[in-house]
């Protein structure tokens, strides 16, 4: 009894003290600067804190552990900004104490294995890319794919759909889009990070759903801009709003966040998904970051700090990893919304 | 109880005995009960995590149990847009991955336990365990990779094959019609069967190798063949070990995850077919717990961690309550 009562006293203790370090360890996370979120924008922010260290001695701990990851610990108050790639509402920020801006301007695109079938010969358009989605349109020489292609030989091959597995910012943009273009889509499916998907198979990360692409014939699937480019994958050219056909390309990206006024929008709460223009690619994204209203208040200088820096001075460093920089007016936006809301 | 004190008490006394004779024993009642704290100490510590691990799962799980009651359970649906989420889909890949491989792991094992402990020439024995064991050695991530990058592209070139001929049996064909992806719940379950045969096997042999060679010498003496000698000899004498190692091996490929999330094809629909993509419990989590931002939605997947940690328990609790009844009956028979 008396060895059960001590084990008790030693169990307690240890509690005790694995709890006082959690404690510490949340104290310290806090007045460092480190950063967590979103997986999209990883690359911009770690390319661009590489140099700013060099530049300012500053160094910035970026975790890519996924936007609803990034949303909770911003929360949480353990990281000292997060990002997302789903905007917040204006309501959950005022509800939450927090505050949003963009960072980078990116784009996705649909990738196909069709054997004879070259990178960009293929067009497609979003209402049919949803009914693809949806598991309407089965096959490869569909009519509707045929009237889009007049010319291409497009084989008598099942469609494979192939998806993201893991919940990503990556498939927020696509359905977002598809949920512009089709009610049916809108109604039945809809926009999150990870969705009730109708049909089709599930690759991790965009390489996964690369891997299945390049592996199944007659498979589709949608990755991000920059793998596209680093991989060499055969891209579908898409239809949009105003009934052009265009490529991915940054400038496209960019035509789509001329097209929103950031400037206008409360808390930048835009998604640049199914913008209209000509030369403007449908399928835009960005990323948002997140600070907390309470933060103390040299914390937050530090991160403005950071990103303005990345809006003068890391330009070319976004273009070349497929980033298209913010428009002039959306960071001078992004300099009076610091000033209202955090007096920086 | 005095059998573990005077075994514990042992080395301290030899220790002694060497030093001095006359060091007398109340020097060594401390350290004894100290050592002994300690050791309960870290006893308490793993039944403490377990319990702790289970009481947050279901405190974290409570709001998704508590929304969807036992419908969770039995539900299909697993839809983030609108928070209305149900575990069937996720249990039944697990169980049904977890099946097809332990239906083609126990035989392989057995059939190299088999080999090594009895029919091997002994040259052999050494090289074919080091290799089998360092199958066991491989990270599961790993083998996920190999999964997704060689055996799919060519389990794919399969599929036809076996859509046109296992395909049109009558009954379980329609196990086997569906595209040929190479991906999905078949390949999972062999992918699975090859990680977990290492360990099964393993055990096999061991107790395979121990098994008295008087038994097996009596049995050959009487005109046994091989195959009488490990069904009626080796099999009856280690059936306990064998139990434990096959539910070792149920028990890891319930839970894997990483190998299981690159190529079970991750679709959250119920499917006949077991060339369709499917999902399993551990893979949903990897897939989607970084992004759940909806405290339903975290909430459902750590219920569905709680599911998952519920069935390991059942299949541990079945093996031992199978392996009390063989041990009964066993007695039985002698009586």
């Amino acid at each position: 009894m008396i060895l059960n009562r001590q084990l008790f006293a030693k169990a307690a203790a240890v509690l005790a003290v694995t709890g006082a370090v959690g404690l510490a360890a949340t104290a310290n996370a806090a007045v460092s600067l480190t950063g967590a979120g979103s997986t999209w924008v990883y690359p911009l922010v770690a390319k661009w804190s590489a140099q700013y260290v060099k530049d300012t001695g500053i160094q910035i701990n970026y975790k890519s552990i996924g936007s609803g990851g990034g949303i909770a610990q911003i929360k949480a108050g353990t990281v000292a900004f997060g990002a997302s790639d789903m905007p917040l509402t204006p309501e959950e920020l005022a509800k939450a104490g927090l505050i949003q801006f963009p960072t980078a301007i990116a784009g996705e695109d649909l990738v196909y294995n069709l054997p004879g079938i070259k990178p960009g010969e293929l067009i497609l358009s979003g209402p049919l890319v949803a009914d693809v989605y949806l598991g309407k349109v089965k096959k490869w020489n569909d009519p509707a794919i045929a009237k889009l292609n007049p010319g291409v030989k497009l084989p008598s091959m099942a469609i494979t759909v192939v998806h993201r597995s893991d919940g990503s910012g990556t498939t927020f943009t696509f359905a977002d889009y598809l949920s512009k273009v089709s009610p049916e889509w809108k109604s039945k499916v809809g926009a999150n990070t990870s969705l009730n998907w109708p049909v089709g198979v599930g690759g991790k990360g965009n390489e996964g759903v690369a891997a299945f692409v390049q592996r199944i014939p007659g498979s589709i699937g949608y990755v991000e801009y920059a793998y596209i480019l680093e991989n060499k994958l055969a891209y579908a050219r898409m239809i949009n709003r105003d009934g052009k056909v265009v490529s991915p390309s940054l400038k496209g990206f960019q035509n789509a966040a001329a097209h929103v006024d950031f400037t206008k929008a409360k808390d930048f709460y835009v998604i640049l998904t199914g913008q209209p223009g000509p030369g403007t690619w449908p399928i835009s994204g960005c990323t948002w970051q997140i600070l907390r209203k309470a933060a103390p208040k040299a914390t937050n200088e530090q991160v403005t700090k950071f990103f303005d820096w990345g809006f003068e001075k890391g330009q070319s460093m976004a273009e070349s990893i497929a980033f298209g920089p913010l428009p002039p007016s959306t960071v001078k936006a992004i300099k009076a919304y610091w000033k209202t809301n955090l007096g920086i | 109880m005095k059998g573990s004190e005077a075994a514990s008490r042992a080395p301290l006394e030899l220790h002694a005995a060497s030093e001095q004779k006359s060091a007398g024993k109340t020097s060594v009642v401390p350290a004894d009960f100290l050592f002994r704290s300690l050791t309960a100490f870290f006893a308490f510590v793993v039944a403490a995590t377990l319990v702790a691990i289970m009481g947050s799962l279901v405190l974290e799980g409570w709001p998704a149990l508590r929304t969807f009651g036992w419908k969770f359970l039995i539900t299909s649906t697993w839809d983030p847009v609108s928070n209305d989420f149900g575990a069937l889909v996720f249990i039944v890949g697990t169980l049904v991955s977890s099946l097809i491989a332990m239906l083609i792991a126990v035989p392989v094992s057995f059939g190299i336990a088999l080999f090594i402990s009895e029919l091997s020439p002994s040259w052999l024995r050494g090289p074919v365990s080091a290799v089998i064991e360092l199958l066991a050695a491989i990270p599961s991530i790993i083998y996920g990779m190999w999964g997704l990058l060689v055996f799919a592209p060519w389990f794919a070139q399969i599929e036809p094959w076996m859509n046109d001929h296992l395909g049109a049996l009558p009954g379980i064909g329609v196990l086997f019609q569906g595209p040929p992806m190479g991906i999905g719940m078949l390949t999972a379950g062999i992918v699975l069967a090859i990680m977990v045969i290492p360990f099964i096997a393993s055990i096999m042999r061991d107790v395979f190798m121990i098994t008295p060679a008087t038994l097996k010498e009596s049995a050959y003496a009487l005109g046994s063949t091989t195959w009488e000698v490990a069904r009626y000899v080796i099999l009856p004498y280690t059936r306990t070990a064998v139990t434990g190692g096959i539910f070792l091996g149920l028990g890891r490929a319930l839970g894997e995850t990483m190998a299981v999330t690159f190529i079970i094809g991750n679709a959250n629909n119920l499917s006949a077919s077991l060339l369709m993509p499917g999902s399993s419990i551990a893979s949903v989590i990897a897939n989607e717990f970084t992004e759940a931002t909806t405290h339903l939605y975290k909430s459902s997947l750590l219920a569905l961690g709680l599911i998952l940690f519920v069935i390991t328990f059942i299949v541990l609790v079945f093996a031992k309550l199978m392996l009390l009844r063989l041990d009964n009956s066993l007695e039985g028979k002698k009586a």
